[in-house]
């Protein structure tokens, strides 16, 4: 691959030669665990071991489960309950399914906040943060319908609330809800293609993780200083970098092993912490719960799409100049899908040359609120929409949208940034004898 | 460089080239077009869009049964439950459009929006017109009608909404009645 200066794959004996002219499939798989790393990475890098572990994990689970799962809506809640008694090991193998879904969430917000704050989505990788952008969609589009597979009542209702969305859609909204959902309410068939799509969509996750990976191994990891490894001799670039293997892959596999002791906690002790007890009670067209809330990790933008109510006075006056065509609930479903899309934009609506939060005075703090925005959401998403809560969601929103469509391009003009290190050497070099000074008083710096 | 002009025939190079990418091109919509379409509500599912409904029964009493994947209500009301709609007079309204399949625009008073002899039975979608949750009653709420749980919308005896979101009455599907029984044909659309 390009990018960094290293060294490549030789083959050694006759037999990987004569592979190595046929197929160089060892090369290739070589050059991509020995890929030179930028050696300051901190803590924060560790999430795509974790995501990639959460997507192997939910295959291998969701596999074994089709096998004892039916999708039809007068046998499905019941399969369900057969796996979880019946089968041998079933309920575990379940459980670490669906909570194994919240791990993927937590992994991909840690990971996507982590490359909000050190400017990994700006030049030259936007074509790497543009199809995690795409991978994030598909993993809520993968969540929303394995949660309507087991056929509760969060299950129909959350279906029907969603999917509803698309009815509010000018003209054609309503044919395009009967067409998703293939009658004209959420039935058998609906359950049937969800179960389809479901099964289809980690696979083409999957294909553009590959994507997403040959991406940045083209264009190099960023890291926390933000500056680049230097590429002008491969002495150069080793100052910079350690190889993946095996220094970043066992500091990895170090934090995976952490977060799998609180992941199989939660498994094993508190199964049920993260759903909602209305889904173990049967789908019933006839009865609504009377609380719908989405799984915790669709809440921020669950509640920036109740936020714009017909009394918000932008939403009044969207639907004046639209002529009505712009309804509350039609704007309400433009802004949560808004608020995905500006942040896909981030690459081109953030101006300033500086790529790492680290440096940035003002930044910071904006940047602060923007992750204290994202849990007020989330907590607000839960909240029914009476009282306090639909203002608390409206101003959450509104800063969301504003983080990206004004201060990212403002803050580039108008802040002063840090000096930030000549190179990833000095950065590192800093923080070592930092560390060393501030141990114990007697140590000494080893000699190199 | 080498382009078609440069060769013995362009026309038939040109030909090949038109023809094959316009063969492409109906072939792509020739795949394409049952994948989407087979989305679409089959054949049983449209068959299932009619429903014939027995509604004999006493005053006060009410049945609820599933069309098209949601829930209708209907009821046959009491004197008092009659009289208590019809007292409302229209201008009160939150919405003034009585939401009737079978007579759109008709203004929401109590004799538009009920049906049978002395306007006995009402019939209406059990979908609460803000976010489709299922209201329960009749005789709950702040107005005796149905009461919507999920975000407290309020209807009174004829279905109307008097308090709470919901924008809009119930909506009345268009159907034919005749002899106790009803014949539910197509859903409210404005």
């Amino acid at each position: 691959m390009s990018g960094i200066p290293h060294d490549h794959y030789e083959p050694k004996s006759d037999w990987e030669k004569g592979l190595h002219n046929r197929l160089p499939i060892i090369g290739l798989l070589y050059d991509t665990l020995m890929i030179p790393t930028p050696k300051n990475l901190n803590w924060m890098w560790i999430w795509g071991i974790v995501l990639t572990f959460c997507l192997a994990l939910q295959i291998v689970t969701g596999i074994v489960l089709v096998m004892h799962y039916t999708p039809h809506v007068d046998l499905a809640f019941a399969s369900i309950e057969h796996i979880m008694r019946n089968v041998e090991g079933g309920h575990m193998i379940r459980y670490l399914h669906m909570n194994g879904a919240s791990l993927f969430f937590v992994a991909v917000y840690a990971h996507i906040f982590r490359g909000l704050y050190y400017g990994s989505y700006k030049a030259p990788r936007e074509v790497t943060w543009i199809i995690g952008m795409l991978i994030y969609l598909l993993m809520m589009g993968t969540a929303f319908m394995g949660y309507v597979l087991p056929w509760g009542q969060m299950s129909f209702w959350g279906a029907t609330v969603i999917t509803g969305l698309f009815g509010a859609i000018p003209f054609v909204g309503e044919a395009i809800q009967t067409w998703l959902l293939g009658g004209p309410a959420v039935d058998n068939a609906t359950l049937n293609r969800f179960f389809s799509l479901h099964y289809l969509m980690p696979f083409l996750i999957a294909g553009l993780v590959v994507v997403h990976i040959w991406a940045f191994h083209t264009t190099g990891n960023n890291n926390p200083t933000g500056v680049e490894v230097r590429r002008t001799s491969k002495e150069d670039a080793e100052k910079d970098t350690l190889p993946f293997w095996p220094y970043f892959v066992i500091k990895d596999l170090f934090a995976l092993a952490v977060i799998l002791v609180v992941f199989f906690a939660i498994v094993g002790f508190m199964p049920n912490y993260l759903g909602h007890p209305d889904n173990y009670i049967e789908a019933n067209p006839l009865a609504t719960p009377a609380h719908i809330v989405p799984e915790w990790y669709f809440l921020p933008f669950y509640a920036i799409l109740r936020a714009f109510t017909p009394d918000v006075w932008l939403v009044m006056f969207v639907t004046w100049i639209t002529g009505g065509i712009v309804t509350a609930k039609f704007f309400g479903v433009i802004a949560m899908f808004g608020a995905i899309a500006v942040m896909a934009l981030a690459p081109w609506l953030d101006t300033s040359s500086v790529r790492s939060g680290r440096y940035r005075p003002m930044f910071k703090w904006w940047f602060g609120l923007l992750v204290f925005d994202f849990f007020v959401l989330m907590w607000v998403g839960a909240m029914p929409a009476e009282g306090i809560y639909p203002i608390i969601a409206l101003i959450g929103s509104i800063y969301w949208f504003a983080y990206f469509l004004v201060l990212l391009p403002l803050l580039g003009v108008i802040e002063t940034p840090d000096a930030q290190p000549e190179n990833i050497e000095a950065d590192f070099a800093a923080k070592h004898s930092k560390h060393v000074d501030g141990g114990s008083a007697g140590s000494t710096q080893p000699a190199e | 460089m080498s382009t078609a002009e440069d060769h013995h025939d362009p026309e038939r190079r040109d030909f090949l080239y038109y023809a094959t990418a316009g063969a492409g091109a109906v072939t792509a919509g020739a795949v394409v077009w049952p994948l989407v379409n087979q989305m679409n509500p089959s054949a049983d599912v449209r068959a299932l869009s009619e429903l014939r409904q027995d509604i004999e029964m006493e005053p006060g009493e009410q049945i609820r049964v599933l069309w098209q994947g949601k829930p209708v209500f209907i009821r046959r009301r009491t004197e008092e439950e009659i009289n208590s709609a019809r007292d409302v007079p229209v201008g009160d309204l939150q919405d003034p459009d009585a939401r009737n399949g079978n007579d759109y625009g008709a203004p929401a008073t109590d004799a538009n929006r009920s049906f049978g002899e002395n306007d006995e039975y009402v019939l209406f979608m059990g979908v609460c017109t803000h976010l489709g949750c299922v209201p329960v009653g009749a005789g709950e709420g702040d107005f005796g009608g149905w009461f919507c749980p999920c975000h407290g919308s309020h209807y009174d005896m004829a279905g109307r909404i008097r308090r709470g979101p919901a924008p809009e009455n119930l909506h009345i599907p268009e159907f034919d009645f005749e002899e106790g029984v009803v014949v539910l044909k197509k859903q409210y659309k404005p």
